[in-house]
């Protein structure tokens, strides 16, 4: 447990290391380090230090502190705890790379590995089912679309003759006029959207919560779903500020907004209503992200830390609940201000400021919020009245989330609670903390943080003007608005949740019934074609490939020979090699007439070490030696093999026409092999790489057979590569025998 | 059911395999050999053992599992080639102790590390499959 909590130094140390670069960025300062990684192919290592990134760091990494504090003392005593702490860091770091990265390449990678690890991390309890079932949706719905992205990033690429971001806002013209710009918009949305679970993928959020509490606090406040943000405010400067980029992103958030915001109210269960508050934040996120006016960014970039303070610090306190009550139902909860009153105080100060009340964070992120929905260029209507109506929708479930469990009568539950322990409340109290300091002071706020991340949005921004009082004017009174309708919402949020709980149940079409649908369609079309193409009868497999490379190998000789070879002379050759070969005819014939498996399997061994001695007699010994070693062990092999086998006649009682049609391919194949070895040696061969390896063998590689030293030196890489091939095999075998065994 | 014979022969012939296939092994750079023809020896030389011994008495000679051959010799080659890097080459080049031009005298390089590092592969994989369909 001490270890758990020590780790959270790494990312303390991170934060403080990005703090110290807070005032070069408020002053406008890029910092970028490069190192070569692929510079062939135009990818670097790069990474970018400025406000936007900076932004980001600190948000990632000051609420990481926190969660690994609460994880040591929560996830205690599990199996696997070291392991989850090695997945939480990994994570962390993939994240802050993703948020740093100035290359489009590097930017994927760590993409990648940010969907791979919150698989690891939602599936982390993986002995259960649904656990599993949920990670798996999350890293296909994510990784679907990191393949997408990848694909608009290979564009963009090709298109700026550039992977390097920052050199990118320059060129935004040229791409956003060019006719790959919509492919290039559509697959960067829909991997910004998969990730940010933005309707119709939002589904996969609200399943990721089988993640352990502090997961979630993690990947569903500040970091993961935050991604998709990222790369749509990191994108804006070059692909943004169109009106399609505009109508689309105000849509489709405020869309999810809303749909995230109704269905949280049909939830009992607080971590499932939080994970669609996450919902609705990040449809508000996208939606402001559309807008290309200085209150819109401000409001996105404000909103962004409002709700990652907020939602990190309400879902640990959910896991306290969870923890110190052995239940996270609403419905079954009450009166635990008297037991916990400190989480208490850090979940009223996060609550408030998701509700937005004035003096906290929330109330200054909500008014900025509708002077940017007011002020957006496309459909100003919608995108104001989907942030009231969610706004409001969010006044009332910080309520249920408020006041349902920590007010009232105490209920009994199954464990009786206790405060928690100091490292637990430690991060929600700190936080809700923050929630009302930074409300107090939302000038210094805007100046030290918001503006710089704005301004590396739109470097053109203005002064953004967060303020706790702006006067009596329209976002006000939407501000009043809001929390009157909230109060309303708050009030008669029994039926709310019955309706929506019954809309949900009663609706026809829902994206994870299509979802679910596409894996088992998946699964059946797997399972009919392995059954069709892998039946198990080694015999047709080999028969189907000898046909196919017969006749397709003779085809395209066919089609592209210019005449017919020369048929080598008659081969004048020493009176043994005649000896040889009558000897390998008549093995093979004792092959096909074998009625026992040794006796086949010994012919075939006389047929083997014959090559080896032709091998021997033109010059070769390595290749001889080799072929004679592989015959000695297949045969042991197979020996060891045999004894367990039915006898061959048993196996053979294939009809003899059946027996004609595989000796004809057999035939077939060997003729073809036999011709095609002696068109090519009848020609005249390039000896280039002979001589090269013949001169240099022993000058530059130390070594007087040239065999061995192109395998281990002149093509050292291939033989790693093939080692690696005989290693996954011998793994394979291992699990098939092995597994059978059992 | 073991057999006197061959259980008398292979104490004396798995010896020298194992011998051959360690010099095998070392002669490869200049003549027949070399990790992998080293290690279908050394293969072939424990396989005679298992079927006169059975593979217990395999594995308790081996001490460690044919699998963590299989790893160390991954490792081994990934590292020989990793050694160049360090010395600011490109992966997998060549270096040679004592550097400089041939003189005569036996050299020491990476390849031979690489090669150990195939050979260790190669008889790992092979001693996992037989010693597994031994004890199936």
């Amino acid at each position: 447990m001490i270890v758990g909590r020590m780790t959270a130094l790494l990312p303390l140390v991170l934060f403080a290391g990005m703090c110290l670069q807070v005032p070069a960025v408020v002053g406008g300062g890029v910092a970028c380090l490069s190192w070569e990684w692929a510079p062939g192919m135009g990818v670097n290592a790069d990474f970018i230090v400025d406000g936007l990134s900076v932004f980001f760091g600190l948000i990632i990494s000051g609420i990481g502190v926190f969660v690994i504090l609460f994880a040591a003392d929560y996830l205690r005593g599990t199996l696997h705890y070291a392991r989850f702490f090695v997945f939480l860091h990994l994570f962390l770091l993939a994240m802050l790379g993703l948020v740093f990265a100035d290359n489009l390449i590097t930017l994927f990678v760590f993409w990648e590995l940010t969907t791979v690890l919150s698989y690891l991390l939602i599936g982390f309890d993986n002995e259960n089912e649904t656990a599993r079932r949920h990670a798996r949706q999350a890293l296909l719905v994510t990784g679907a679309g990191g393949l997408a992205l990848l694909i608009g990033f290979l564009l963009i690429g090709g298109l700026a003759g550039t992977y390097r971001l920052s050199a990118l806002a320059e060129l935004a013209r040229v791409i956003q006029g060019h006719v790959l710009y919509l492919p290039i918009l559509v697959l960067v949305f829909i991997g910004a959207f998969t990730k940010s679970a933005q309707f119709p993928f939002h589904f996969w959020l609200p399943n990721a919560m089988s993640a352990p509490t502090p997961i979630s606090a993690f990947l569903h406040s500040a970091t993961m779903v935050k991604a998709g943000i990222y790369l749509l405010a990191r994108f804006h400067p070059v692909l943004g500020g169109t009106p399609i980029w505009m109508g689309t992103l105000v849509i489709v958030g405020g869309v999810t907004a809303l749909l995230g915001s109704v269905l949280a109210l049909g939830q009992s269960d607080l971590k499932r209503m939080l994970a669609y508050t996450t919902i609705m934040a990040l449809g508000i996120l996208t939606m402001f992200l559309g807008g290309k006016t200085t209150p819109a960014l401000t409001a996105a970039v404000t909103f962004m830390l409002v709700h990652s303070l907020y939602k990190s610090a309400l879902f640990l306190v959910v896991g306290i609940i969870d923890h110190e009550t052995g239940t996270r139902e609403v419905t079954r909860i009450g009166g635990l201000i008297r037991a916990m009153p400190v989480t208490a105080f850090g979940a009223a100060t996060a609550a408030m400021s998701m509700a937005g009340f004035p003096l906290f964070l929330g109330f200054v992120g909500k008014e900025i919020m509708y002077e940017g929905a007011l002020a957006e260029e496309l459909f100003p209507a919608f995108a104001t009245s989907a942030a009231v109506l969610s706004n409001a929708l969010m006044t009332a479930v910080a309520g249920i989330v408020l006041i349902r469990p920590f007010l009232g009568g105490q209920r009994p539950t199954p464990k009786s609670p206790h405060e928690a322990p100091v490292c637990m409340w430690l991060g929600p109290v700190v936080i809700g903390s923050l929630c009302l300091i930074f409300g107090i002071i939302p000038d210094w706020v805007g100046r030290w943080l918001v503006e710089p991340a704005v301004s590396a949005i739109n470097p053109i921004a203005e002064h953004s003007g967060l303020t706790l009082f702006h006067g009596v004017n329209n976002p006000l009174l939407l501000s009043i608005l809001t929390l009157v309708l909230g109060a309303c919402f708050y009030l008669i949020r029994r039926p709310l949740r019955r309706s929506v709980a019954a809309l949900a149940a009663g609706m026809p079409v829902t994206a994870n019934g299509v979802y679910e649908l596409g894996m088992a369609a998946t699964a059946r079309t797997a399972e009919m074609l392995t059954g069709f193409i892998q039946n198990g009868s080694l015999h047709r497999y080999l028969v189907t490939i000898l046909a196919v490379f017969t006749l397709t190998a003779a085809g395209v000789w066919a089609l592209n020979a210019e005449g017919f070879f020369e048929p080598p002379l008659f081969p004048v050759l020493p009176f043994w090699q005649w000896l040889l070969v009558a000897l390998m005819a008549s093995a093979v014939g004792v092959v096909v007439a074998a009625r026992s498996r040794i006796l086949a399997v010994c012919a075939l061994g006389v047929v083997g070490s014959g090559a080896a001695l032709v091998f021997l007699a033109y010059g070769a010994p390595d290749l001889a030696l080799t072929q004679l070693l592989v015959e000695t062990l297949t045969l042991i092999i197979v020996a060891i093999v045999l004894l367990r086998l039915p006898p061959l006649a048993q196996a053979a009682g294939a009809p003899l026409s059946a027996r004609w049609f595989d000796a004809l391919v057999a035939v077939g194949a060997g003729t073809l092999v036999a011709a095609l070895t002696m068109a090519t040696t009848s020609g005249v061969l390039d000896r280039q790489l002979t001589e090269f390896f013949e001169h240099n063998s022993y000058l530059a590689a130390h070594g007087r057979n040239i065999v061995n030293v192109i395998l281990v030196d002149f093509r050292g890489l291939d033989t790693l590569g093939e080692i690696v091939v005989v290693a996954t095999a011998g793994l394979a075998g291992f699990a098939l025998i092995a597994g059978r065994r059992r | 059911m073991p057999s006197f014979i061959l259980q008398v022969a292979n104490r004396i012939l798995v010896g020298l395999i194992l011998v051959f296939s360690v010099y095998l092994l070392f002669r490869g750079h200049n003549a027949p050999g070399g990790g992998f023809s080293a290690a279908l020896v050394a293969g072939t030389g424990f396989s005679l053992f298992a079927i006169a011994e059975g593979p217990q008495p395999v594995r308790r000679a081996l001490r460690v599992d044919p699998l963590v051959l299989v790893a160390c010799g991954l490792l081994l080659a990934i590292a020989a080639g990793l050694l160049a890097v360090a010395a600011g080459q490109p992966y997998l080049t060549g270096l040679w102790w004592p550097a400089g031009p041939d003189n005569g005298a036996p050299a020491l390089g990476t390849p031979l590390v690489f090669d150990v590092g195939v050979f260790l592969v190669v008889l790992g994989t092979i001693l996992t499959l037989v010693l597994e369909l031994e004890e199936s």
